[in-house]
């Protein structure tokens, strides 16, 4: 697989698509017990990590089809499609040399090799279920274990380059789409009430990214002192309270603010449909608006798994790697203007009469 | 504009703002771009965690001249980079880590997963010996509970080899 075929397929399916949550991702950090962590160890030991790693992943058995990228052999371009699908970090998009990362065939599981730790497990999923992303990644990193000797204490876990993720050395993290919060601004108060519970709220793409298409990743933040299942309970039910107050602010927006909502909705909708020039920006937040009108019926559901695919398809790097050579800001907007103009051009039009005559509290029965 | 507020560690004017919550606790540090730097606070590199906990305004005291015998990082690295150097720096530096792990967590003991395929190629019969001790001492001190604890995880590792300790046994 190369970076061209990689980006023709969707990732993960994306069938599962549901409202107000877009993904799942747990990963584990597991280091060599022999080796020098990546930021102290010298060239020469990163290099050995590298060979030993790959050769020794790709006798796993369901590792046997997936495909290493070596950073050093990756364009700039190469390495922002896979930020952009969350395959690597922007860490390690960031390396210069003896680092790279082992994606599976499906998307929906990588590997990345000498970032912070010397290896980085991950599992991406479509929707909220951490328990079955836990099982898998559990699986897979066990079927890993039965081949490499990581670093492991029976007080503190296993060893990581920093503290921080020491112990289970988990991270599990959800992408959840919180535009009602956003627009009546309560993500503070969501951010402030998180972070007393020892979760973190971060931006699309992780540490200092901003909130993009209303966006917000949430994580654990603790690794030591809980176990994988009592992290992920508490992660849950933090989650579950947050779609709850999503919920609730969606339907006060679309009572006290219903008609400002539609003329929101239906001029992004026709931006969508008409414009010749989008910045990434602009269609990030006129697609998180589409989302929105899909989770409130305006649109049919079966047309969220589209909008999710053009979240992905108008980034960026995404977009530079279907023009030629090089290409200046406006000829990527150009291209994206009519990426999006072609995809929501097959769409029926926005059903308002849903909004005019629904009772809102039909619209999330139960919440998710 | 924002209000200028100074840097805590000289007079010169703040731009990096750090607070943290740790377990209910707020902890804000503001500082100028050479502090930051110097401390290790950076977009790129992280934050120096040893900083962080510790107070800005007080004295942050020197480095403790440790140093990991495996791969020769010491203390002073620790707290420019915030990250360790290998595993055994986890050994080296256990002393000055318990405070920084209590603040971090909500337990210093790990809970989670353990390797038990590593653990069994590590050397289980060491594991095994170390837990046999733990449940004479056990026993000898009639910590019961412990002890039913400490024989349950050696019939774990004795189960893979027939060796496990069943109830009726030694009668």
């Amino acid at each position: 697989m190369t970076i061209s075929t990689l980006i023709k397929t969707g990732g993960e399916n994306l069938q599962d698509s549901i409202p107000i949550v877009l993904s799942t991702r747990i990963r584990l950090a597991r280091n060599l017990c022999d080796y020098p962590f990546p930021g102290w160890a010298k060239v020469a030991q990163k290099c050995e990590i590298l060979t030993h790693a790959r050769e020794t992943l790709s006798q796993v058995p369901t590792l046997k089809t997936a495909t290493f990228f070596n950073m050093e052999d990756l364009s700039e371009t190469d390495k922002l499609i896979l930020v952009e699908r969350h395959l690597i970090s922007r860490e390690l998009s960031e390396s210069s040399h003896s680092s790279g990362v082992l994606v599976a065939k499906s998307q929906g599981s990588s590997i990345m090799v000498n970032e912070e730790d010397h290896l980085r497990i991950q599992i991406l999923r479509n929707g909220f279920d951490l328990d079955k992303a836990w099982r898998t990644i559990n699986t897979l990193d066990s079927r890993i274990e039965s081949k490499l000797d990581f670093a492991f204490s029976d007080e503190l876990g296993y060893l990581t380059a920093c503290p921080t993720n020491l112990g289970t050395a988990m991270r599990a993290s959800v992408m959840m789409h919180l535009p009602a919060l956003n627009y009546t601004n309560q993500v503070d108060k969501v951010i402030r009430a998180v972070n007393q519970l020892g979760m973190v709220v971060r931006g699309l793409f992780g540490e200092g990214s901003d909130a993009i298409g209303h966006f917000f990743q949430i994580s654990n933040q603790q690794t030591l002192g809980e176990s994988e299942s009592e992290i992920l309970r508490r992660l849950s039910k933090v989650l579950v309270e947050i779609v709850r107050h999503e919920c609730n602010a969606r339907m006060l927006l679309m009572e006290s603010e219903r008609i400002k909502f539609m003329d929101k909705i239906g001029r992004a909708f026709g931006i969508l449909r008409n414009s010749h020039m989008l910045t990434s920006k602009e269609s990030m937040g006129f697609l998180s608006l589409l989302r929105l009108a899909v989770d409130l019926g305006m649109l049919p559901d079966d047309t969220r798994p589209l909008v999710d695919r053009l979240f992905m398809e108008s980034q960026p790097g995404h977009i530079q790697v279907q023009l030629s050579g090089e290409s200046g800001t406006d000829q990527r907007d150009f291209y994206r203007a009519s990426l999006l103009r072609k995809a929501t051009s097959k769409l029926p039009q926005l059903n308002f009469d849903i909004l005019r005559d629904q009772e809102f509290t039909k619209l999330f029965p139960g919440g998710l | 504009m924002a209000e200028n507020i100074k840097c805590d560690y000289c007079d010169n004017q703040a731009t990096v703002h750090l607070t943290t919550i740790i377990n209910n606790e707020v902890n804000k540090i503001d500082l100028c771009e050479d502090c930051a730097q110097q401390k290790g606070v950076s977009s790129n590199q992280g934050i120096s965690l040893n900083d962080m906990f510790s107070n800005p305004t007080g004295d942050t005291g020197a480095a403790s001249g440790l140093a990991c015998k495996v791969c020769g990082f010491t203390h002073a690295d620790f707290r420019t980079n915030g990250r360790f150097g290998c595993p055994s720096c986890y050994t080296s530096f256990r002393t000055i880590l318990q405070d920084t792990l209590e603040n971090m967590h909500p337990g210093t003991h790990h809970l989670g997963k353990v390797p038990d395929q590593l653990l069994g190629r590590m050397g289980s019969k060491d594991r095994e010996l170390r837990l046999q001790d733990a449940l004479h001492q056990a026993i000898s001190e009639e910590n019961y509970e412990e002890a039913a604890k400490l024989r349950d995880k050696l019939n774990e590792i004795r189960s893979s080899t027939g060796l496990a300790i069943t109830p009726g046994q030694g009668k």
